[in-house]
């Protein structure tokens, strides 16, 4: 697909597909000194905010944590009830996000490829998440699942318990994870090619052999890096979930949670070090994810 | 996408009728459990005894308090990651330095961190028991269970919200106007207003509203800080949790209900310049 009269450099590739990092064309490293102004100044005061607000207050986690000898670090990091808590939290999180990653497909899908009516409101509701605060949306699920609520009333008589467990805690991380999915895979389904799509048509391929060979394979990065946020994303969230989780210890008591309790009986040290612990995993999927979008580059 | 004129003419990138229809309905199936659903319940609930308790349950005293505070903390964290967006997408975008997606990634970082990591790290620092706690004590100044620390707090969530808007923005618009513009003797100062403040405006507006739409509605992080204390440090999520805890679901669906307006309009809003605009929409999905 490459030739060299045309190379594809990052601006080929859609904005959403690209990690938040390298955007637009790389320039030489050292390129003639820039004629505008204000240099000296922005990246000072971008180093120093960043610096004040973000760098050192973080850095407090590790040096907190540090105060611990390791055994008493490892006995709060991960503690059974500690490790019950990420249990849950990334089991919870990696299931929404696989859910995610099915209905998210579809739904860019439909909203790229398709015509129907309210599609507009449609798009715009895809963004609730982003905008509705997390605390409304826990209220709102737990009423929603709750044994005798407006979906928990059909369930109970299955059997099915979707409120107060880790079905509870899952149902609101898919809330939270939704959006992250389509609007990662949106640009990028928006901008394949129709010739390939056709060239495979005119070859023979049915309908189904090229969705399945040609143009999810094409999606795979960005339904990865998709999947990576939201399930990042599904780790870290707490207002949508406490409402609806029980917040049993060892059962359905997610790990920000545990945080929150340590600090409340005033256990910064052993704070800090479960948080510590999810920091890692934090920087752990940033690291992924730029992995992810490495490897796009390369390929796409 | 037009349709096919007749039903064997359809284009070989277009789906088969019956597999548009069962996606279709899928995806408003899924959509109306997991979206349409929780923001209808909320109004449901906010009138289940009619308009008057619910207006009741938005004008008392502690309710009016926590909007006051939702309004100043969005109100300082908005404006201040607006004017440090800009400065970074100045720096980052309209010059070229080594270990710039390093610095891109750190000032993204702020949204792989747990909304409960972002206020616990203020407690280490700033509380009683942090690097500058007695000191604080000593001079009298409240930070963790009082406002500052509430406002540091949205800040830390909602940091890379409209950097992360502009610096792809002005790096897709270059910089050979900005050098025309100074190469013919204007100020650096002049130049950003005059040539840049008009070719981001759009895309600022669009950063604002995601930053203001998170600010006002952050949960954890603010929990994490607040103390909880009535009338004084709950913003409107915080009221929201309170009154839900104490089994008064009119009045916790009433606020909450607020904040479900504060997301449409921000939707609404949201779209509209995307439609109008759409160079913002590059700035990538948070």
């Amino acid at each position: 697909m490459l030739d060299d009269d045309h190379p594809m450099t990052a601006e080929t590739i859609p904005a959403a597909a690209r990690p938040s990092g390298i955007k637009g064309p790389r320039r030489p490293l050292f390129r003639r000194r820039s004629a505008i102004p204000g240099f000296g100044l922005t990246l000072g005061v971008t180093l120093t905010v960043l610096s004040l607000i973000v760098l050192i207050p973080l850095s407090a986690v590790a040096i907190k944590a540090s105060s611990l000898s390791p055994s008493q670090f490892l006995a709060a990091a991960f503690s059974e009830r500690a490790v019950a808590a990420y249990r849950l939290t990334f089991g919870a999180a990696f299931v929404a996000a696989v859910i995610n990653g099915v209905f998210g497909v579809l739904t860019t899908w439909a909203l790229v490829r398709y015509e129907f009516p309210g599609k507009a409101v449609v798009n715009a509701l895809v963004d609730l998440p982003f905008a509705l605060p997390t605390a409304v949306a826990g209220i709102s699920l737990a009423t929603l699942y709750a044994p005798n609520g407006w979906v928990g009333q059909y369930l109970t008589p299955l059997g099915i318990k979707a409120a107060y467990n880790p079905v509870g805690v899952t149902i609101a991380l898919i809330f939270i994870g939704l959006p992250f999915v389509v609007r990662t895979l949106e640009p990028v389904m928006r901008d394949l090619s129709a010739d390939v799509e056709e060239a495979a048509a005119s070859l023979g391929a049915g309908r189904f052999a090229t969705i399945g060979r040609i143009i999810l394979p094409a999606l795979g990065p960005a339904w990865l890096t998709g999947f990576a946020l939201a399930f990042a994303r599904g780790v870290g969230e707490y207002g949508s979930v406490i409402f609806i989780a029980g917040n049993m210890p060892y059962k359905s008591e997610i790990a920000p949670l545990l945080i929150i309790i340590q600090l409340e009986q005033f256990e910064y040290a052993n704070a800090a070090a479960i948080a510590l612990v999810m920091l890692a995993v934090s920087f752990l999927m940033l690291l992924v994810i730029n992995a992810i979008q490495a490897w796009s580059r390369r390929f796409v | 996408m037009a349709a096919p004129s007749r039903a064997h003419a359809r284009h070989p990138t277009d789906d088969p009728l019956w597999a548009k229809v069962v996606v279709i309905g899928l995806v408003l199936a899924f959509l109306g459990l997991v979206l349409i659903l929780p923001l209808a319940a909320v109004f449901a609930e906010a009138l289940r005894k009619g308009l008057g308790p619910a207006i009741a349950a938005v004008s008392t005293p502690d309710a009016w308090a926590a909007i006051k505070l939702t309004l100043i903390t969005a109100g300082i964290a908005v404006p201040f990651n607006a004017v440090f967006g800009l400065c970074a997408a100045w720096a980052i975008a309209k010059h070229d330095f080594p270990g710039k997606p390093l610095l891109i990634t750190l000032i993204d970082l702020p949204f792989s961190v747990s909304p409960v990591v972002a206020g616990l790290i203020y407690v280490l620092v700033f509380g009683l028991q942090g690097w500058f706690g007695e000191r604080l004590i000593d001079h009298d100044i409240k930070i963790i269970f009082a406002i500052p620390g509430i406002v540091l707090a949205t800040i830390f969530v909602t940091f890379p919200f409209i950097a992360r808007e502009l610096i792809p923005l002005m790096q897709e618009q270059g910089v050979s106007e900005e050098e025309a513009a100074v190469s013919m003797g204007a100020s650096g100062l002049y130049t950003f207003w005059r040539v840049t403040a008009p070719n981001v405006r759009w895309g600022l507006l669009y950063g604002v509203l995601l930053c203001n739409a998170r600010a006002m509605g952050e949960f954890g992080a603010v929990s994490v800080v607040s103390g909880h204390i009535r009338g004084l440090t709950n913003t409107m999520p915080l009221h929201v949790e309170i009154l839900y805890n104490e089994y008064d679901f009119v009045s916790a669906f009433a606020v909450a209900a607020l904040l479900c307006l504060l997301a449409i309009v921000t939707l609404v809003l949201k779209s509209a310049l995307e439609i109008a605009q759409p160079d913002v929409k590059r700035g990538g999905g948070h």
